[in-house]
C-alpha cells in the first residue's frame, strides 16, 4: 500500500489538543487487558445544563461492535478483558465526528498501550478522545431579506419589468428629439413589423 | 439583452446549490422515525416517590429503557452490545437501575431520572453459571450481589466497587438460585452437583466467607429446574416427572421429601413440568393444558390450592404491604383476558378480578408483570403489564388498556412493499381541505412565513400543518408513487403494513402459519415476496405477498407458506410444505392472473413450483431448460451452479416439483479461504444507459449482466474481531462469477485485510467495504466491468453502416471479453449495512446509502467512487486518499436508527426519488433524491413569491395599460 505517499490529512482539525504527558492506561486483570480514558467534548462544558441528556447518549464501542460501553459521568469509558494486539475504538456522538482510534495494546510490556487517531495518523500520548469537528446536519436557513427576493428569478423578473415600464420611457424623454424623429421615420419606412416580416424567409424578399 | 444573461447565470448558481441536505423545519416532512425497545423480558416498576410513574424494562433486543407508565413512551433507552444481552435488570437504592449483561460479566449502574451510566464493573469469572443478580431490599449495606460465570459478588451500590468475590467452580455447583436469608446476613446459594447430587452453601454476606455446606444425594437425579418456593424449601421434579421432590435445608442437614403427582391431581397422565416463578408459599405445576397450584403448608407438606383449566400466565410475587403476598394471573379466552390477584394464604379468593377486551391479533400472553398502587379507599389497585405473542407491551388497570406499544416491529425480519390501491369515484379528494376558509387560513399563514412576519404561534402552527398534512398519509395511490404500504415481517410472525407517508399501522395481522402448533414447534418467519402484483389483465384482484418460513430453526425442517392480501390484511391461504426451504427463486414469469411464479428449492436440491396450477406448470416447462440456479456452501466453502432436469420421480406431488443436477463449482481451498460474503444484484434493478461517456469524450459499455455474483472470501484464521491476527496472516480475495457457467470473471486479492465485508452490487459495479488491519483503517473498493468486445462501437461511419454487435444479445453462453477498473479508499467509520438507491427508470445517478456504526446513515455519490482518471482532471472531485464525510449528507440527520440490521430502497414512480426504508430497533423512513428533483419542484419552493409575482406582473400591466390610455387621450388632445 502506498500508504506515505496517500498521505494527505485533509481534516481541519478544531478541537484536537495533544496532551504530552503520558499516563499508564491500562492495568492487567486476568487474562486481558483494560483500556480507559475519557472522551472530552469541550462544547459539553459551555453549553453545560443545557443539553442534560447528550452525555448519556456517546456511546464507544470497540472493534466495530465486539463490544460497546457508555461514559460514566466524569467522561470516562472503560473496556474490560480485552486480549492483546490491535485494536480500533470509535466514539458515536450525535453532532461530532470523532476520528477512529487505533489502540495497541501490547504483549510483551503488559500494561502499554499506544494510540493513534487513524484519520490524520496522529499519534496520542495519552489516550484523551476528542471530536475533529463538529457536525451540522442540516442546512442553515438564511433569513428573508430584501436582497434575496431581489435575486431570486421571480424578483428578477419583476424588477426586469420594472426597469421596462419606468425606467425605458424616461430615457426615451431623455432622448434627443431629432434623434427620436430618425428613428421614428425609420420605423415608417419599414412598416409595421408583422409577423411575416419576422421570418428570415419574409425578410431576404424584402 | 444583458438582465437576460444575468437572469440565466443566477438560475444557474442557484441549481448549483449542494444536493440532498435538508433544512431543520423540513424535518418530518418526508421522514417518519419511530422508537421501539424490542420484546421485554423483564420489567421493574418504580412508583413508590411522588413524581413521574415509571417502568424499566429489559428486552431481548439489549435495550434497557425506562418507559412512562401513564403513556408509554421512553424516558430514556439504551441499547447494549449485540452480545451484550441482559440477563437482570433491578433498582437500587431507589435511584440506580442495575443491570448485569454479558452472561454476568458487566454490572452497570444507569441514572434513574436521565439514563446516565453511573459505573460500570466488570465480573471476571472463568466457570460457566447462570447469571443471577440479587439486590436486597433489607439491610442498609448498599449491597447488589451477582452471579456469573460461577463467580459470586459483592458489589457496592454506589460506586460499583466489588467488595467480595467468591468462587463457587472449586466444588463443581451448577448454581440453580441463591436466595438471601432473612436478616440479610447469610446467603443461600444452591444448586445441583454432578447430576444426583444436590448440594446447598451457607455464604456470609458481610465478607463472602463459606459458612456452611451440605450435600444430599438424589436417586436418580432431577429433571428441569430447582424451584424455590419457601426460604429453605425448594421444589423439583425427579427424573421420571411423576414425582415431586421437596428439598428443605433448614438447618445442617437436607431433607427430601417425596410426593408423586398422582397424589394432586388422580390418575396423572401427561408430563408435568414446574412453572418456573418467583413466587413464595406456593409454586405452579403445568399437567398438559391444565395449571395447578401447590401450596406449602407451614408443616413443609404439599396441598393443592387451586387449579386452572386455560392457558396461564402467572406474574412474580409482589409484597403488598401488610406483608401479603398477591399474585396476578391472566388467563386467555376466546378475545378476552381474564386478569386476577390473589393472595397466597388466601387463595379461594381474589383481589381483583377483571375481564379485558383484547384485540385477537395479539395472539397469546407471554408474559405478565403487576404492581400495585393504593387508591383513594385506601385498598390496593393493581395495574398489569402484559407481554403478547406478538411481542406487543400493554398496560392493564382498571379493566381498561392503558397503552399498547407494539413493539415486535423492533424485529423486523423483511419489507416489501405494496402500491395503495388507485383513488375511486367513492374517495373524495376534496374531503382534504376541510373547507375554503381553513384552506385559505393555512395559505396565509404559509405566506407569512415566507415573509418572515410570523410570530412564534404562527410558526408552530405552519409547522403543524406541514406536518399533519393529510396530502400525504392518504390511503390512495399518488401521482407521484411516494405514498405505499410497507409490509413488514417481524420475528413474531406478525405481518404489519406500514403507510410510508406517517408510518402509522393500516393493518397487522399475526399469520397463523407460523404460530406454535402441534407439527411446527418453533415456527419462524424467513421472507416475503411480491406474490401478486397486479397492473395490467388483473386489476380487480388486491395484490398480495408470500411469507415464507419454516417450521424450526434447523435447515431440514419442514417449510411454511401464506398468502396475504395487502389492502385487507387478510390472510388468504397458507400451506404446510411437505419439504423443507433452503432458498426461494422469484422467476421472471406470472401467470393471467399476475401472479408471479417461485420456486422454493429444498435441501435436496428439488425445486418446488408455487402456484401449483396447470398453467404455472405450462409456462415454466417451456423455459425449465434455460433456469440456472446457483448454492452458496459456506461450511465447505463451495459454489455451485445447477440447472433443472426433470420432473420428480418419488413425490406424490410430481407435477410440481423439478429435479436439478450440478454444472458447474467453483471449489475454494478451505484452508486459505473461506467464503464471507456474497451480493448479487438486485432483481428489479432498471439499467438506464449501457455506455458511460468518460471525460475525454471515450465511450466505454458496461457490462450488464444479471447474472454476476460478488463473492468475499477471507483467510479462516480472521474470521473473528479485528486485532486478533496480524495483518501478515490475514487476506481477503474478492471474485465476481457469472452464475450460468461459473467463470470467474475477475479476482483480485487484498492482502493484509479482513473482513466483514459488506458489499453493493448495481449496475456493473461492486463497492465493498472491509477492514485493512495494514492501515488499521477501514476501506472502500469498488470494481467495474467494462464490456470490451463493444469497444469498438465507437466508430460512427461503423454505426451508420450496421457494422457494429450492438444488437447482438448478450448471453452468459459466450465467452465475454471484460476489463475491470478498480481502486480504493479509506472510510472513516464501521459498516452495518450497505444498500444503493434504486429509481423507476435508473437515469437518476446512484448513490450508496450506508448504515454507520453509529446507527446513521450517511449518503455517498457514487460518482466519487468511480476510478476515473479524467474525473479529476476535471476537477470535480478533489483527489483524497478517503472518503469525506459531509454531515448534511446523512439521511437520517440528527436522528440515529439504534440496532440497524437492514436498509430497503424503493423506486418511487417520480424518475428523481427513491424511497429509503431503514429498520433495526427503530425505524426510520424517507425519500430522497439523488440528483435532487429535476422532474419536480422542491418542497420549499416558494409558491407565494411567484404568486406575488403574477400578481405584481397582472397588476403592473394594467398600470401601464392606464398610463398609456392617458397619454394617448393627452396626444390626441394636443394634436388639436
Amino acid at each position: 500500500m502506498a500508504g506515505i505517499q496517500r498521505c494527505k490529512p485533509f481534516i481541519v482539525v478544531l478541537l484536537l489538543q495533544i496532551f504530552i504527558s503520558a499516563l499508564s492506561l491500562s492495568s492487567v486483570n486476568g487474562d486481558g487487558y483494560t483500556i480507559n480514558g475519557p472522551v472530552k467534548i469541550q462544547s459539553f462544558g459551555t453549553k453545560g445544563f443545557g443539553h442534560p441528556g447528550k452525555l448519556s447518549n456517546v456511546k464507544v464501542i470497540l472493534n466495530g461492535g465486539q463490544s460497546v460501553t457508555f461514559l460514566r459521568p466524569d467522561g470516562y469509558f472503560s473496556f474490560h478483558n480485552v486480549p492483546a494486539g490491535t485494536h480500533l475504538i470509535e466514539v458515536d456522538a450525535i453532532g461530532y465526528f470523532f476520528s477512529p482510534v487505533r489502540i495497541d495494546v501490547s504483549a510483551r510490556n503488559p500494561g502499554q498501550i499506544q494510540a493513534a487517531l487513524t484519520e490524520n495518523r496522529k499519534g496520542l500520548t495519552e489516550l484523551v478522545l476528542e471530536p475533529l469537528r463538529e457536525e451540522q446536519y442540516y442546512e442553515i436557513r438564511e433569513p428573508f431579506s430584501i436582497i434575496s427576493v431581489v435575486k431570486s428569478p421571480m424578483g428578477l423578473m419583476v424588477g426586469f419589468m420594472l426597469i421596462v415600464v419606468f425606467l425605458m420611457p424616461k430615457l426615451m424623454e431623455n432622448m434627443d428629439p431629432e434623434e427620436m424623429r430618425q428613428a421614428q421615420e425609420q420605423m415608417r419606412n419599414q412598416g409595421v413589423p408583422s409577423l411575416a416580416s419576422l421570418l428570415p424567409g419574409a425578410a431576404r424578399s424584402n | 439583452m444583458a438582465i437576460r444573461a444575468f437572469v440565466l447565470v443566477l438560475l444557474f448558481c442557484s441549481s448549483l446549490i449542494p444536493s440532498f441536505a435538508l433544512y431543520e423545519d423540513q424535518v418530518g416532512l418526508m421522514d417518519w422515525h419511530q422508537q421501539y425497545i424490542g420484546k421485554v423480558k423483564d420489567a421493574v416498576f418504580h412508583t413508590q416517590k411522588a413524581g413521574r410513574k415509571r417502568v424499566i424494562v429489559s428486552t431481548e433486543e439489549n435495550v434497557v429503557a425506562s418507559l412512562d407508565l401513564r403513556h408509554g413512551q421512553i424516558f430514556w433507552r439504551h441499547v447494549l452490545g449485540s452480545n451484550d444481552a441482559i440477563d437482570g435488570i433491578g433498582i437500587a437504592l431507589g435511584k440506580f437501575v442495575i443491570t448485569l449483561s454479558s452472561g454476568g460479566v458487566i454490572l452497570r449502574a444507569w441514572n434513574l431520572p436521565d439514563g446516565q451510566m453511573v459505573w460500570e464493573t466488570s465480573l471476571q469469572g472463568s466457570g460457566m453459571s447462570k447469571s443471577v443478580l440479587l439486590i436486597p431490599k433489607v439491610g442498609g449495606d448498599n449491597l447488589i450481589f451477582g452471579l456469573g460465570k460461577g463467580c459470586l459478588y459483592a458489589v457496592s451500590a454506589i460506586d460499583g466497587e466489588i467488595l467480595w468475590k467468591r468462587d463457587m467452580t472449586a466444588e463443581s455447583l451448577e448454581i440453580q438460585q441463591v436466595i438471601q436469608a432473612v436478616d440479610g446476613d447469610v446467603l443461600h446459594v444452591s444448586g445441583i452437583i454432578g447430576s444426583t447430587q444436590f448440594g446447598t452453601y451457607k455464604v456470609d454476606a458481610k465478607n463472602g466467607e463459606l459458612l456452611e455446606h451440605n450435600t444430599a444425594d438424589v436417586p436418580g437425579g432431577f429433571s428441569g429446574e430447582v424451584i424455590p418456593v419457601s426460604r429453605n424449601t425448594l421444589v423439583a421434579l425427579d427424573f421420571t416427572r411423576t414425582t415431586l421432590i421437596s428439598i428443605q435445608s433448614p438447618d445442617r442437614e437436607i431433607i427430601l421429601e417425596h410426593t408423586p403427582i398422582s397424589d394432586f391431581v388422580g390418575d396423572s397422565s401427561g408430563i408435568a413440568v414446574i412453572l418456573p416463578t418467583k413466587l413464595t408459599g406456593i409454586f405452579a405445576l403445568k399437567i398438559e393444558t391444565s395449571v395447578l397450584f401447590v401450596r406449602l403448608t407451614s408443616e413443609g407438606k404439599l396441598e393443592v390450592a387451586g387449579k386452572i383449566k386455560q392457558p396461564t400466565v402467572i406474574s412474580d410475587m409482589l409484597a403488598l404491604s401488610e406483608g401479603q403476598q398477591a399474585v396476578g394471573i391472566v388467563q386467555h379466552e376466546d378475545g378476552k383476558i381474564h386478569f386476577s390477584v390473589k393472595l397466597v394464604h388466601d387463595w379461594d379468593n381474589s383481589l381483583l378480578k377483571e375481564r379485558i377486551v383484547m384485540d385477537h391479533q395479539r395472539g397469546l400472553i407471554d408474559k405478565v408483570f403487576i404492581n400495585n398502587y393504593i387508591r383513594t379507599d385506601r385498598s390496593h389497585g393493581f395495574r398489569a403489564l402484559i407481554v403478547m405473542e406478538d411481542h406487543s407491551l400493554i398496560l392493564v388497570q382498571q379493566g381498561e388498556i392503558v397503552w399498547c406499544r407494539e413493539d415486535g416491529l423492533a424485529s423486523v425480519i423483511d419489507v416489501t412493499t405494496s402500491e395503495l390501491p388507485v383513488e375511486k369515484d367513492g374517495v373524495s379528494v376534496a374531503k382534504v381541505e376541510h373547507s375554503l376558509f381553513e384552506w385559505l387560513k393555512g395559505h396565509l399563514l404559509k405566506i407569512k412565513g415566507t415573509l418572515m412576519l410570523a410570530s412564534a404561534e404562527d410558526l408552530v402552527a405552519i409547522q403543524d400543518l406541514r406536518l399533519k398534512s393529510s396530502e400525504k398519509s392518504k390511503l390512495i395511490r399518488d401521482h407521484n408513487g411516494f405514498r405505499k404500504l410497507l409490509i413488514v415481517l417481524t420475528r413474531a410472525g406478525k405481518l404489519f403494513a406500514l403507510h410510508t407517508g406517517d408510518g402509522r399501522i393500516v393493518w397487522s395481522l399475526l399469520l397463523a402459519s407460523l404460530r406454535k402448533t402441534e407439527a411446527c414447534e418453533r415456527p419462524t418467519g424467513l421472507n416475503l415476496y411480491q406474490w401478486q402484483v397486479p397492473h395490467h389483465h388483473a386489476m380487480d384482484e388486491n395484490p398480495s405477498v408470500l411469507i415464507v418460513g419454516k417450521c424450526s430453526s434447523s435447515s431440514d425442517s419442514l417449510g411454511v407458506i401464506s398468502f396475504v392480501d395487502t389492502y385487507t390484511g387478510k390472510e388468504l391461504n397458507s400451506l404446510n410444505l411437505l419439504h423443507s426451504v433452503a432458498q426461494v427463486i422469484q422467476l421472471p414469469f406470472t401467470d393471467s392472473t399476475e401472479q408471479r411464479l417461485h420456486l422454493i428449492i429444498d435441501t435436496d436440491k428439488r425445486g418446488h413450483l408455487y402456484p401449483r396450477t396447470p398453467e404455472a406448470r405450462e409456462i415454466i416447462q417451456r423455459e425449465l431448460s434455460n433456469l440456472y440456479w446457483y448454492s452458496v456452501d459456506t461450511e465447505s466453502s463451495v459454489i455451485r451452479g445447477h440447472v433443472f432436469k426433470s420432473n420428480c420421480i418419488s413425490e406424490a406431488t410430481n407435477e410440481y416439483c423439478f429435479t436439478s443436477r450440478d454444472l458447474w463449482s467453483v471449489v475454494f481451498p478451505s484452508e486459505s479461504e473461506k467464503i464471507i460474503a456474497t451480493v448479487t444484484r438486485k432483481v428489479n434493478e432498471v439499467v438506464h444507459t449501457q455506455a458511460k461517456v468518460i471525460a475525454d469524450q471515450d465511450v466505454m459499455y458496461k457490462y450488464i449482466s444479471k447474472n454476476l455474483l460478488f463473492v468475499a472470501t477471507a483467510a479462516p484464521k480472521v474470521s473473528g474481531e479485528i486485532g486478533s491476527v496480524m495483518p501478515e496472516e490475514a487476506w481477503l480475495v474478492v471474485y465476481i462469477i457469472d452464475t450460468v457457467t461459473g467463470r470467474i470473471l475477475h479476482r483480485m486479492t487484498h492482502h493484509g485485510s479482513q473482513g466483514p465485508v459488506h458489499a453493493v452490487f448495481s449496475e456493473n459495479w461492486v463497492v465493498y467495504h472491509y477492514f485493512n488491519l495494514r492501515a488499521h483503517r477501514y476501506e472502500m473498493s469498488v470494481i467495474e466491468i467494462y464490456d470490451q468486445s463493444r469497444a469498438d462501437n465507437k466508430d460512427v461511419l461503423k454505426l451508420v453502416l450496421g457494422k457494429h454487435n450492438l444488437t447482438s444479445p448478450i448471453s452468459s453462453y459466450s465467452r465475454p471479453e471484460v476489463v475491470t477498473k478498480s481502486q480504493s479508499y479509506f472510510f472513516s467509520h464501521s459498516v452495518k449495512a450497505m444498500a444503493v438507491t434504486l429509481t423507476a427508470k435508473g437515469i437518476t445517478s446512484k448513490h450508496l446509502l450506508i448504515g454507520t456504526i453509529g446507527d446513521q446513515r450517511y449518503l455517498d455519490p457514487r460518482r466519487s467512487l468511480n476510478p476515473s482518471q479524467a474525473e479529476k482532471e476535471e476537477g470535480v472531485i478533489p483527489l483524497t486518499d478517503s472518503l469525506p464525510i459531509i454531515p448534511q449528507s446523512y439521511v437520517t440527520h440528527a436522528l440515529k436508527v439504534e440496532g440497524l440490521r437492514g436498509i430497503v430502497t424503493i423506486p418511487a414512480k417520480l424518475e428523481s426519488t427513491t424511497l429509503v426504508f431503514a429498520h433495526g430497533v427503530d425505524l426510520f423512513f424517507t425519500r430522497i433524491a439523488p440528483s435532487r428533483t429535476y422532474d419536480s419542484l422542491t418542497e420549499d419552493f416558494s409558491y407565494a413569491l411567484l404568486l406575488i409575482t403574477i400578481v405584481a406582473l397582472v397588476a403592473a400591466i394594467f398600470v401601464t395599460w392606464i398610463l398609456s390610455e392617458k397619454k394617448e387621450l393627452r396626444d390626441k388632445w394636443s394634436c388639436l
